[in-house]
């Protein structure tokens, strides 16, 4: 297979590598830019474990080739924490009890960062409604809802 | 004080950090040096014969470094069935198949190539030539005359006939009663599902003879024994098994597959390692399901509603090999919780198990103690509805009544303590429940169709007593280590045979045992999960860790303390009997001034200049405990559904959950698996459900697209409360939580929308899932009977 050469940009800093144009953006992300926080819960586009900021917009990495990416920004589940402070995203998960087994929450918490750019002070139907792309099987969304209260709460006090 | 401060609270996670900051480190996360990729070849039939194997054109594919079939693995044994019933029958279970495949995703090839994609391409170009035969993955159908037969070993294709109670006893109790109610209730399949797939990374060093192997598993020491031991004949002390940081696992990662058994016999061919990650249609076709139960129920009742009797007739499927614990699910974990919170007279229950072509069928969250409580919770309300008593009362005036310390049931087991009246008292309070009912006879007048379902639910977990096991078939014991390393700095490291793959044990066990040494939780580290650095364990699963696991750890501590006495004893020119530890500090009985701190009996331990006659230097122990017997967590669910007239469509309204799990380590990591649990139990009720289309055998909700998880806004927020209880089975008084969500919510979804459309003459519906169309069905016939 001919391989293609994809320069992207994740957390600021350029990875270049030739890849075959059937690689998936997340196999990208996890396998040659190593960075193994971004998930992959299926093969259907429906748990949204893998989901990252590419131009600005929450995607799911599964469902985009490497080479759709080329010259993109993307920020991963690595890149929410600044100069060692956690996003409030993140301190909401940590507080609120968000997270059992881990699996799902770098994507969860990457779609909630739009859903709060979207809605700064969303109802608890809007945040179950915008979470409709991710799938939690620990925590019965009860503490995720709470979470990205928590954090909603925190951002519009900054 | 330390102490009081940490048990029961609700202290933030520590291993959270790394989770939100996506420096988590699962399987599928490892990279090693020369590492390649497997993929596996599947059946795409559910029956049928293996006449070759081709494999010459896989070869030439770029990258394959090897290709192995069932042919190639001599001197392999079957993978193990770990509880084995009374003329149980186990047909051979190969790692890869040689002869036939049995079930869509059995296993027959694997391939290994220095690339996941050039692994995957190549599988597809292994040809199988394959004879296929009819097959059956119906319950019902199974063990019919006419089905076809998948094992010549198993006639009929029952794999067990199995009984509990008194038959006698039960037969006479139906002959008094006045009332008797049957139904048939379905139970249907599960898929577990958890987030993470399944992975492994096998490792084979030459040089050494060592080997590695990283795998999704919530107990790496099982994994390792029955790998070892029973199937690949090689020496246990030299693999060593790691489940690192594990996605979740509901049960399906209890058990030893296919492929982690095959990865690791490869890796000694290879001599290089190799990682195989299973992909979520692969999930769907192989981790092992749950549930599938077909069950005929009577009860037997008096006029007043006095619960006389209970007969149980279920067929379960067990899939088409008998996984890891199958024989246990759906007889020892089943049938022993048939008496639930209630007064029986009599209990008699058979089950069938039957083998089907279809992916085996274990543990999955609850167990067959889910499966229980849904039969018993559905028959409690069928019965009050038969009897026009309202659902509360006729659950008041059978409870058994507050006990502190033992109660006989009649199907074996004996509960350890209980107060299930109480738990009940406060859902109904929470609910405002009279209030409710008012509310519901108003909502129908105007064409609204509300209701509300209960369940008192029981379970059985801190599993378990390993003699009460073994003389029921296990072929382990079910006792859990822990091992407690004090260091010279005073600073502790655990070592614990739990596993933790969402519960939290690196925060609750640190909690536990900071407080009994009184000392901060950041001076105590957890390890878990590896077993060249964790004495033996047996795992998690059973609501087994707090419990079980909590209690090694502290009969540990308990030894320490006793050393540590001696010590100083010395230190203090004292009698060793003269001193007690409190408050971080060995002290003189009654002269708390005179003491020395845990921190300098630590380092006196391994600096023994000054130091009593006849102990042993340093300060590190190691216990097993194995408990006496169960426990019991119970409690009272109550659902509040509206049902939608038009499409059947269900939405929850109010759920609330007091649970009583005994005492409580950390109330936030409770709150959250009963929240988990809860979600679970709805999932099966209203959405989720493993479909086979019975003519070819393919599993049709193969995905994620077909088979519902519930989604963030299918669910409500919950409402929960605990009574607390202590059991009086293992010092903590710890019960277990980590499945009475799931247990308890199926029933009372369910009773909800019964009762919701039982003004229109609905007492039942024998299947879940209760999808729009179920229930808009449901609503269709019962007008067409008015």
């Amino acid at each position: 297979m001919v391989k293609q050469k994809v320069t992207v940009t994740i957390n600021g800093t350029s990875h270049s590598h030739e890849v075959e144009p059937r690689l998936l953006l997340v196999h990208f992300i996890r396998e040659l830019a190593g960075l193994t926080g971004t998930h992959v819960g299926c093969d259907t586009s429906q748990c949204g474990a893998c989901t990252i900021h590419m131009s600005g917009q929450a995607v799911k990495s599964c469902t985009l080739l490497a080479v759709q990416a080329d010259g993109a920004q993307i920020t991963t589940i690595e890149g929410m924490a600044k100069d060692g402070k956690l996003h409030p995203i993140q301190e909401g998960f940590w507080e609120k009890h968000g997270l059992q087994c881990g699996f799902c929450t770098p994507g969860m918490i990457m779609s909630a960062a739009q859903l709060l750019e979207r809605y700064p002070k969303p109802s608890e139907a809007e945040i179950r409604h915008q979470l409709e792309g991710n799938l939690c099987r620990c925590t019965g969304y009860h503490n995720i809802v709470k979470a990205i209260q928590y954090a909603a709460e925190n951002m519009a006090k900054r | 004080m330390a102490t009081a401060r940490l048990m029961g609270s609700s202290i933030k996670r520590r291993e959270d950090p790394r989770f939100i900051t996506g420096k988590g480190n699962y399987t599928d996360d490892l990279k090693l040096p020369g590492m390649t990729y497997a993929a596996f070849v599947r059946s795409p039939h559910a029956n049928a014969k293996i006449r070759r194997i081709d494999t010459a054109a896989a070869k030439g594919a770029p990258g394959v470094v090897a290709i192995f079939t069932g042919k190639d693995m001599t001197g392999v044994n079957s993978l193990p069935c770990g509880w084995l019933l009374p003329d149980l029958k186990v047909p051979a279970h190969p790692p890869l198949a040689t002869e036939a495949a049995r079930y869509v995703g059995d296993p027959v090839a694997i391939v290994i190539a220095e690339s996941q994609t050039g692994a995957n391409d190549a599988a597809d170009l292994v040809a199988v030539d394959w004879d296929v035969l009819p097959s059956v993955t119906s319950t019902e159908r199974a063990a019919q005359a006419g089905a076809p037969q998948i094992h010549e070993v198993a006639p009929g294709n029952v794999a067990f006939k199995w009984q509990i109670g008194d038959a006698a006893e039960t037969e006479a109790a139906f002959k008094k009663a006045d009332v008797v109610v049957k139904k048939r209730i379905v139970n249907q399949r599960l898929v577990a599902n958890a987030m993470e797939p399944r992975a492994c990374v096998a490792r084979y060093e030459d040089a050494t003879g060592d080997l590695t192997l990283w795998v999704t598993s919530q107990n790496p020491h099982v994994h390792r024994l029955l790998m070892t031991a029973f199937v690949l004949g090689i020496p246990e002390h030299k693999v060593r098994v790691i489940a690192p940081d594990v996605g979740g696992g509901f049960g399906s990662k209890i058990f030893l597959y296919n492929e982690e058994t095959v990865c690791s016999w490869a890796t000694r061919q290879i001599k290089r390692p190799i990682r195989w990650t299973s992909n979520r249609r692969e999930a769907f076709q192989t981790d092992a399901h749950g549930r599938d139960h077909i069950t005929d129920a009577e009860v037997a009742l008096s006029r007043d509603g006095k619960f006389l009797g209970l007969r149980v007739k279920t067929t379960a499927n067990l899939g088409a090999y008998l996984s890891t614990f199958a024989p246990a699910v759906p007889t020892y974990l089943y049938g022993t919780l048939l008496n639930g919170v209630y007064t029986w007279g009599a209990i008699h229950c058979e089950v069938t198990g039957v083998f089907t072509n279809t992916t085996p069928v274990d543990a999955y969250r609850g167990a067959g103690r889910p499966e229980a409580c849904y039969l018993l919770e559905r028959m409690v309300d069928a019965a009050a509805a038969a009897l026009k008593m309202d659902p509360a009362d006729i659950r008041k005036k059978n409870f058994i009544p507050k006990f502190d310390n033992g109660f006989q049931t009649k199907v074996a087991l004996t509960y350890d303590s209980g107060n299930y009246g109480a738990a009940f008292d406060r859902a109904l309070q929470m609910l405002d429940y009279k209030k409710f009912r008012a509310e519901q006879a108003e909502a129908r007048g105007k064409g609204r169709l509300i209701g509300v379902g209960f369940s008192t639910y029981i379970e059985a977990c801190s599993i378990a007593p390993s003699k009460v096991v073994g003389s029921l078939g296990a072929q382990a014991g079910l006792w859990e280590s822990g091992k407690v390393r004090v260091h010279p700095t005073g600073m502790v490291t655990v070592f614990t045979g739990s596993h933790s793959h969402g519960q939290g044990h690196e925060t609750t066990f640190a909690q536990l045992v900071a407080d009994q040494f009184g000392i901060p939780m950041d001076h105590v580290d957890i390890v878990h999960g590896d077993t060249g650095t964790v004495p033996f364990g047996m795992g998690t699963y059973g609501s087994r860790s707090a419990s079980v696991g909590g209690t090694a750890i502290t009969m540990s501590i308990n030894k320490i303390k006793e050393k540590g006495k001696k010590i100083a004893a010395h230190l203090l020119e004292a009698s060793p009997q003269d001193i007690e530890y409190a408050n971080g500090q060995f002290q003189v009985k009654g002269s708390p001034q005179k003491a020395v701190p845990f921190g300098q009996v630590a380092l006196t331990a391994y600096v023994p200049h000054n130091y009593p006659e006849g102990v042993e230097p340093g300060l590190e122990e190691t216990s097993f405990y194995d408990p006496a017997n169960f426990c019991f967590p119970f409690g009272a669910h109550a659902c509040v559904v509206e049902v939608d007239p038009d499409t059947g469509n269900v939405k929850i309204l109010r759920y609330v959950a007091v649970d009583d799990v005994g005492n409580v380590i950390n109330p936030m990591i409770v709150d959250g698996m009963v929240h988990g649990g809860i979600a679970q139990g709805v999932g099966q009720a209203l959405w989720e459900g493993a479909v086979y289309d019975d003519g070819s055998g393919q599993l049709v909700t193969g995905t994620m697209m077909d088979y519902a998880l519930p989604k963030a806004d299918m669910l409500p927020m919950y409402e929960t409360d605990r009574t607390e209880t202590p059991t009086p089975v293992n010092p903590l008084g710890i019960k277990g939580a980590g499945e009475t969500g799931t247990i308890a919510a199926t029933p009372a979804v369910v009773n909800a929308v019964v009762d919701a459309l039982s003004g229109l003459g609905v007492d039942h519906i024998e299947t879940m899932p209760l999808t729009a169309e179920r229930v808009w069905k449901t609503i269709q016939a019962a007008r067409a009977k008015k």
